[in-house]
């Protein structure tokens, strides 16, 4: 019998390598993609929860749909954003792109 | 029989996460990001969520990877085919490794006590979403309406400051 934990875990560990990605990655591209993953896992969390857990109005289930809504929206400004950035230095290096660090 | 789907799927789901962070090839991460989405979305079908089952390959897996795609063709850079990671990136791996095992205890710590699986209709979804979730529904449109315009205005050629 598959219990809630296994689904937990599974998601826990799916958020822990997107983080390592945004941690360790240079490309801005490649982070997008570490947060997509994170995303992912909140996604997984909160269905697995929802579904193991009475609720009458499906709270966990409609959150993960506004997740999906919000990460798309957020995947759309990004690419334009790093479109810009590709424009303009010729580089998606995050670490090259100190213009407000002081 | 389940066990087995089940860890099919959460192989694929973080060996494809893993595959994403570590692999040197952009366009390889980002055919693996689809492998770790559909892994998830096989994960929402053993969760007896069809809905999002549906939901996540129809936008993660036909839009959300689509428009990476597009983001790595139109920037093609050089370094793409052997991107390199920061200097920094053992220290990027004891800390998600710390985050995971904090989150493991967290877990453990506070378990809900639930074995019933719940399996929602389509159309009470849909009721409830209309219903008691309909002002964020309506926000979520005005969102999506905003960030559309604001990646219009952000990636457009030309404008007064060029």
């Amino acid at each position: 019998m598959i219990t809630l934990a296994h689904f937990q875990i599974v998601s826990a560990a799916l958020f822990a390598v997107g983080l390592y990605g945004v941690l360790a990655r240079r490309s801005a591209v490649l982070i997008l993609m570490s947060i997509e993953l994170m995303l992912n896992a909140v996604n997984l969390n909160l269905i697995a929860v929802s579904s193991y857990v009475e609720s009458s109005v499906f709270s966990g289930l409609i959150i993960a749909i506004f997740v999906i809504t919000v990460a798309a929206a957020e995947v759309g400004l990004a690419l334009a954003i790093v479109l810009r950035l590709f424009r303009n230095r010729a580089s998606v290096n995050v670490d090259e792109i100190d213009l407000m660090k002081w | 029989m389940i066990w087995f789907f089940f860890i099919v799927l959460s192989v694929f789901t973080v060996g494809g996460g893993l595959g994403v962070v570590a692999t040197r090839n952009v366009v390889h991460a980002a055919l693996f990001l689809l492998l770790s989405l559909l892994g998830v979305a096989g994960l929402y079908v053993l969760l007896a969520s069809t809905f999002l089952a549906l939901v996540q390959i129809f936008i993660y897996g036909g839009a959300i990877v689509i428009v990476l795609l597009f983001a790595i063709m139109l920037t093609r850079s050089r370094e793409y085919p052997h991107i390199s990671d920061n200097r920094q990136w053992p220290i990027a791996g004891i800390g998600a490794l710390a985050f995971f095992g904090m989150l493991v205890v967290a877990f453990r710590v506070n378990n809900p006590v639930a074995q019933v699986r719940h399996h929602v209709e389509f159309t009470d979804l849909g009721r409830s979403l209309f219903t008691e979730w309909a002002l964020p529904f309506e926000i979520a449109s005005i969102l999506l309406l905003v960030a559309l315009v604001g990646a219009v205005v952000i990636a457009r050629e030309g404008g007064r400051r060029g």
